[in-house]
């Protein structure tokens, strides 16, 4: 029994270790002072999927990730610990797109790449901290999702087990698949990368990475397993009404510096009226809308 | 996250010395595998390459991994329950790291598993991971065994073992036993063949570092009624077959994640390697040679923690109003300790190069018949391997020692407390100058190459080396201390008493150890000038023990060795 897994993944500046001139004046992240890394989270997402390709052989991980070209290093990162292959989701039209637009363009991708039985990605991006993406993936491809994953523990005959982290503890929920699981930090750090690996796929690319140089390209050509895809709004057939700025309701008005002061702590129980009491509390006060 | 290669930039430095692009294209066959094998490289560049990354992954996993499990596995350390080892926790995650980075029998040809890496990348990877768990370093660096396999063990042996080890399997040499420790040639440990040819053995061995390995190399005696190192031969023991228990472990001083083990073999099925006869005088000294070097390895490493963590609390404590790293007693003590982490380094990793020429050739032979010019180019890195090894392996270990001791000196009264790293890396440094052969060994050994002169030509070669004029002053002295050496030799070997030549024989191998490592680092410093503080301090060092030892000859009257020699 084999399963076939996409594993989303973001390539991000590292906020753990900030300097001074993290952020620009107009309150943006300020990347090019911040070293890229591939989000920790996700990290934990793909020791996930690998531990399913130990415990399955055959299974096939595949990496998706969206961003420039440059994000190609982030499916490299992968092929080094043992995934089998990755899509980098890159196009202009992409660019500004807030949690809504990208959860759409990757669950086009998703589409475009097909026969998936788990897309496991990180809970949530350091860059953001949204956690918004993932449950949008699944709601976007009518799939069941399960969230603050700590364990997949088994994914056998349609049904997967997961072991999630919850406010009180631990609890052990069982799905049908294919389905989106999101993967908390508490999960198991990823596997370090694997020499043979890292000899073996250190010259991946995507096309563009190795346009301008023929003789690498020629290289990779070659070398079905040092293709990376590279695909665009055209490949996943995408609506761009739904992309990028174009497609992102969100829209930042104006950035502070924020000092937590908040002293006490509110539980809001999870039915329709008190969700509805808040809501309505954050329009009164003018947290939202 | 810590990464204990790339935040150590004189590693890089050695990993691209001069000789390493001959070493490679030779260890490469000229890059014949490169469209053979997908991970193999296509050129020197290339190869580089992949070592740095490969060693980055080394780092990487020492730093956040190992060097974090380190103290835990001190305290834990391993146990036995049913005669069978289980190793502290954090030593099974190490080791479940390292494998799955594929780190292990990385020295072995690629048909085989390996990463096919000359012996040069792979000591670097030995003195990181030694720098992170010394304790470590013994159970991972057993994959050297697979090494006398490779060289000594026929083909469908290799096929059966090797690939085993390079998937993670690891190993054992069995070698020591209650009554024979540096005398191996008093092995007992019964080999017995059956009728239908095949081997089992029956006795006891002792002191066996990870005695409950998957694979064993054990030195047994297979000639009945023989009593000396002719009647020993070497076998392959696969725990898979069962007959060997570990009975206990010792409770050791220091490297305490690695078990020793007391082993119990009854009827154990075991296969012959090579030829009878010759476990002892060929095969065991070529498994030895390959550890000592391991072992200077784990003692730069040693050194090298033990260098950090001084010099990061002088510079952390403050007393009388300022960090005591500003004391210059203080700072002296430091930079003596780098002087002599930077010359043991500089020691190891000449000598890895030397052992990977002559290996390489001597793997090159069994393809097709060497060159003339080959052939005396193996022959010269042979005797040099030889003559540096047990000089590498004696005062890199001593060097560890002292490093260690100068180490707790620095934290004062907080280094005697268990609280700091120091004192765990004080206990896991002792027993580098003792196992392995002891430096007493170590000399017993290198004393042939000062009195045939191995030592003294390569030194004259490094001498006919031009250097900036900057360096002239050291080289200067570096000349005199040579030939204060050259007349102790020749005053020593002078008086034909073999007691006296033996009580001088350290002060010779000493000599000669400050003089090769002083050179080694002034031609390092030709490359790279970040040596040359250390250089200095090393060659002044060296200076005042070359002195000292041409003084304590030059006063010494040989009749006076009798108020040394102990007789009731």
């Amino acid at each position: 029994m084999s399963l076939n897994i996409i594993v989303l993944a973001k390539q991000v500046p590292d906020t753990r270790n900030v300097g001074k001139d993290a952020m620009k004046e107009d309150g943006t992240v300020n990347r090019a002072a911040l070293p890229a890394i591939f989000n920790p989270e996700d990290l934990n997402a793909l020791e996930q999927a690998l531990k399913l390709k130990d415990m399955y052989p055959g299974t096939k991980v595949t990496l998706l990730t969206m961003g420039p070209a440059r994000a190609a290093e982030i499916i490299r990162e992968g092929l080094y610990r043992g995934a089998d292959n990755g899509v980098v989701l890159s196009d202009r039209a992409f660019a500004g797109s807030d949690t809504l637009a990208t959860s759409y363009a990757l669950s086009a991708a998703v589409r475009k790449i097909g026969n998936y039985d788990l897309i496991i990605g990180g809970r949530q991006a350091i860059d953001g901290d949204t956690a918004q993406v993932g449950p949008q993936i699944a709601e976007k491809l009518g799939l069941p999702q399960v969230t603050y994953a700590e364990d997949i523990i088994s994914a056998e005959n349609g049904k997967v087990t997961v072991k999630r982290r919850i406010e009180s503890g631990v609890e052990t929920v069982s799905a049908p698949y294919p389905l989106v699981v999101t993967v908390n930090g508490s999960a198991d750090e990823c596997r370090p990368r694997n020499a043979k690996a890292v000899m073996k796929y250190k010259r991946a690319a995507v096309p563009s990475e190795v346009a301008a140089d023929e003789e690498k390209k020629a290289f990779v050509e070659a070398r079905p397993y040092l293709q990376i895809g590279e695909w665009n709004t055209q490949t996943v057939e995408a609506d761009l009404a739904q992309c990028g700025l174009a497609g992102s309701p969100t829209k930042v008005k104006s950035i502070q510096n924020v000092i937590f002061t908040a002293k006490e702590a509110r539980k809001i129980e999870s039915t329709d009226e008190a969700l509805e009491d808040l809501i309505v509390e954050l329009i009164a006060n003018h947290t939202i809308g | 996250m810590a990464n204990f290669y790339t935040d150590n930039p004189a590693l890089k430095l050695y990993l691209t010395h001069p000789m390493m692009e001959k070493i490679v294209a030779l260890k490469e066959r000229d890059f014949a595998e490169a469209d053979k094998y997908d991970y193999a490289p296509r050129n020197y560049e290339d190869a580089i390459d992949n070592y740095d990354r490969v060693l980055e992954i080394v780092g990487d996993i020492c730093g956040n991994i190992v060097a974090e499990n380190a103290e835990d596995v001190d305290h834990n350390g391993p146990k036995v329950e049913n005669s069978r080892v289980i190793y502290a926790e954090g030593t099974q995650k190490n080791l479940d790291a390292t494998r799955k980075a594929g780190l292990m029998g990385m020295a072995m040809p690629r048909r085989l598993g390996g990463l096919n890496f000359p012996i040069t990348p792979y000591i670097m990877a030995a003195d990181i991971v030694s720098r992170a768990d010394a304790g470590f370093e013994n159970l991972w660096g057993l994959q050297d065994c697979a090494e006398t396999i490779y060289e000594f063990a026929d083909d469908d042996q290799k096929e059966r073992y090797i690939p085993r080890v390079c998937a993670g399997e690891t190993m054992s040499m069995d070698l020591t036993e209650p009554d024979a420790g540096s005398d191996l040639q008093s092995v007992m440990l019964k080999a017995t063949q059956k009728e239908d040819g095949s081997w089992v053995l029956n006795g006891v061995k002792r002191f066996i570092t990870n005695g409950d390995a998957d694979i064993h190399l054990v030195l047994a005696r297979s000639e009945e009624g023989s009593h000396d190192g002719r009647g020993l031969s070497m076998f392959i023991y696969d725990k898979r077959n069962g007959g060997v228990n570990v009975r206990r472990i010792e409770n050791k001083m220091g490297i305490k994640g690695s078990p020793t083990c007391e082993l119990t073999y009854k009827d154990a099925p075991c296969e012959l390697v090579g030829s009878r006869r010759l476990g002892l005088i060929k095969y065991v000294m070529a498994l030895m040679n390959g550890a000592r070097l391991g072992i200077a390895a784990q003692s730069v490493g040693l050194s090298e923690i033990a260098y950090r963590e001084a010099l990061g609390y002088a510079r952390e404590r403050q007393q009388f109003g300022k960090p005591i790293i500003e004391f210059p007693a203080v700072a002296e003590i430091i930079s003596v300790m780098k002087g002599k982490l930077d010359a043991s380094r500089a020691l190891l990793y000449a000598c890895a190069r030397f052992v990977d020429m002559y290996k390489i050739y001597d793997d090159i032979a069994k393809e097709r018949p060497l060159t003339k010019e080959e052939k005396a180019e193996a022959k010269y890195y042979s005797r040099l391997a030889d003559a540096f090894t047990p000089l590498a392996k004696g005062m890199t270990s001593e060097y560890a020692n002292q490093n260690a001791y100068d180490c707790i000196q620095i934290h004062g009264g907080s280094g005697f407390m268990k609280d700091y790293a120091c004192e765990r890396v004080y206990r896991d440094a002792r027993i580098t100058s003792i196992y392995e052969g002891t430096t007493q060994l170590q000399v017993v050994a290198a004393i042939r190459h000062v009195t045939t002169g191995t030592y003294l030509n390569k030194i004259r070669e490094m001498e006919a080396e031009s250097v900036c004029p900057e360096d002239e002053g050291v080289k200067n002295t570096l000349v005199f201390m040579t030939q204060q050496y050259a007349n102790a030799v020749q005053s020593v070997m002078g008086v034909k008493d073999s007691n006296y030549q033996d009580f001088m024989a350290r002060r010779l191998v000493e000599m000669a150890g400050h003089i090769v490592m002083g050179y080694l680092l002034l031609e390092d410093t030709q490359r790279d000038a970040s040596f040359r503080k250390s250089l200095h301090v090393y060659v002044n060092y060296g200076q005042a023990e070359v002195a000292k030892h041409a003084d304590f000859i030059g006063n010494f009257r040989p009749e006076e060795i009798e108020n040394y020699l102990i007789k009731e």
